[in-house]
């Protein structure tokens, strides 16, 4: 039987309202089915009962109080462990972070906070956000809830298998390569990376600043307008934020997509995508067509270096980001050094694992005198030519689908020993990236192994409007209801 | 071709210590890595200008006023070592 937790935010707003339940009965049932599941699952690096509790119970006294509350009220979110909150440890799933605790709050918690979300804690990610399975979490990994041998996506990996196991409503993550859409796909939630600087990233700790996304988890895409609307709008504190005042995205959502131009991506059916994603795919190219919308394909010419050119500016970006963590003002400080330099590259050697420092090293070479034109400033170039790309693309069409990934859930330590491997999950997602442009991952059926497989949509810069528009009509009419193994088992 | 990487010469430009197995491991894997991302090189891009941020913003300002930060104690808080409201290293110059 669904328990509360298991309910839609927008459902339990509702309800809310109505007087039918409370945000402290919320609350208790997202608590309850952390203790029945956390322990198979690790989606939380550190759990927050009391601060949930306390909130819920203010939530219930401004609705007692009769005050008009936001759709946020009530609802129980999950945050990744790479967003600042105050006075809460924040670890960015890092030893060398494993005792920082933030003197403030990011932006998009605040403004969640403020409108009574209710936190039910930090969850588990790949250190720094650097991985596509959650395997580079330094505290173990967390797993996928409709296969506890397999890994949930990365690297947002807890936030996604805790919204699609009803340990939390709404989630938080971030997006530098796909790191919300990949783990959406493979734990059957949705996930939705809007348009560069649409959410603040003020208080994100950084991995690549022109890549990263703070973005959204929610089991329906109504939610995932709903959290958008309240985490969304200019913020002063982050200079790169879009100057728009917040939006309400819920608005349109019922539009349908009859008159729409879809474009299919060709790669989308290439070799390297599993065939029961292939299927998948088609079917809900069929499913857009049947609703009304025109579907042509269309290509991005070069797409094909997207991959490439993100692994040079990713770590790029990293190395020089990273570089703060050096034992001097907090976090771990290695022991015994004799000189500040030695202290530096003994505390960086302890503190940080092997992906961190692949991609640190990785960057800090492509930046080096005598390869910056070769590597960094070439990729740069095809950056603008990914744009470029779009561009021309929505010039002819209005949304482009692919897969989100082009396999479903792989097994845990199936991938760990080929970081070449590993980075292929995200070959759909990281153009979007690249772009700045909106996309968004729904559940678009299960494969042959009961995996769920994600439909990747993607509009213009802005164009967050339509991409929910769009995810909405499908999502609608597939009717996807099934359900994680792990919460089959539970009943 | 897999690309040669000085490691040690890198490793200390990123202040970043590193074992001899790790240096041998990351020398292999940096080297296939390269590979796929040497792959930019193919596209012909000399008349294209470079992007550093797909939504670019620039001389984004906000009004210069004083306003409440930060309490001293809050920020130094997570401090290793400090002393005198100072962070604390050892010694970063050279003795004789």
């Amino acid at each position: 039987m669904a328990e509360l937790c298991d309910l839609a935010g927008t459902e339990l707003a509702a309800r809310l309202r109505s007087g039918e339940i409370s945000a402290a009965e919320t609350a208790e049932s997202s608590l309850r089915r952390i203790e029945q599941v956390d322990e198979r699952l690790h989606a939380f690096l550190n759990v927050t009962p009391e601060l949930a509790r306390e909130q819920a119970a203010a939530v219930d006294a401004r609705l007692a109080a009769g005050e008009e509350l936001p759709p946020a009220a009530g609802v129980p979110l999950a945050l990744k462990d790479v967003l600042c909150t105050k006075g809460i440890t924040t670890t960015c799933g890092s030893r060398i972070l494993h005792n920082y605790v933030p003197p403030y709050d990011c932006t998009a918690w605040a403004r969640l906070r403020k409108a009574g979300a209710l936190l039910m804690g930090k969850t588990n990610c790949d250190e720094f956000a650097m991985g596509s399975s959650g395997e580079n979490s330094a505290f173990g990994p967390a797993r996928n809830p409709w296969d506890l041998e397999r890994v949930p996506g990365g690297s947002s990996s807890g936030s996604a298998a805790a919204v699609a196991s009803g340990e939390a409503v709404w989630g938080l993550g971030t997006d530098t390569g796909g790191s919300v859409r990949q783990p959406a796909a493979l734990c059957g939630i949705v996930g939705m990376k809007p348009t560069y600087g649409l959410v603040s990233r003020f208080g994100l700790i950084a991995f690549a600043s022109s890549l990263d996304h703070v973005s959204t988890f929610t089991r329906t895409v109504r939610d995932a307008a709903a959290l958008l609307s309240t985490i969304g709008g200019h913020d002063r504190d982050d200079a790169t934020s879009v100057d728009r005042p917040p939006q309400d995205y819920t608005a349109g959502l019922e539009e349908g997509v009859r008159g729409l131009r879809v474009g299919v991506l060709p790669e989308s059916f290439s070799e390297g995508v599993e065939p029961g994603v292939r299927d998948g795919i088609r079917a809900a190219v069929d499913r857009l067509e049947r609703l009304g919308a025109s579907v042509e394909e269309v290509t991005l010419p070069n797409a094909e270096y997207a991959f490439s050119a993100y692994y040079l500016l990713a770590p790029a970006e990293c190395s020089s980001n990273l570089a703060r963590y050096d034992g001097v003002r907090y976090g771990h400080r290695a022991e015994g050094a004799r000189d500040v330099v030695e202290l530096m590259m003994k505390t960086r050697g302890e503190g940080f694992g092997d992906e961190v420092k692949r991609r640190i090293i990785l960057g800090t070479y492509s930046l080096s005198a005598g390869y910056y034109d070769a590597y960094y400033g070439q990729a740069q170039k095809v950056r603008t030519l990914v744009i470029r790309d779009y561009e021309k693309a929505f010039e002819r069409v209005d949304i482009l689908v692919s897969p989100t990934s082009p396999t479903t859930a792989f097994r845990i330590g199936e991938r760990t020993d080929d970081p070449v491997k590993m980075y292929l999950s995200d070959i759909f997602t990281i153009p979007a990236n690249l772009a700045g442009v909106p996309a968004i991952s729904v559940p678009c059926g299960l494969d042959e192994d009961g995996l769920p497989i994600g439909l990747q949509l993607t509009g213009p810069t802005l164009g967050e409007q339509t991409v929910l528009r769009v995810a909405h009509a499908f999502e609608q009419d597939l009717g996807f209801a099934e359900r994680p193994a792990l919460l089959a088992s539970l009943s | 071709m897999p690309v040669e990487i000085d490691i040690d010469h890198v490793a200390r430009l990123a202040r970043l210590s590193l074992s001899d197995e790790e240096k041998d491991r990351l020398k292999r894997q940096l080297g296939l890595i390269l590979e796929h991302a040497a792959r930019v090189q193919e596209v012909a891009a000399e008349d294209v200008p470079p992007t550093a941020y797909a939504v670019a913003r620039s001389n984004v300002f906000r009004p210069d006023e004083p306003e409440e930060s930060i309490p001293h104690e809050l920020a130094m808080g997570g401090a290793p070592e400090a002393e005198a409201e100072r962070f604390k290293v050892p010694r970063i110059v050279e003795q004789d």
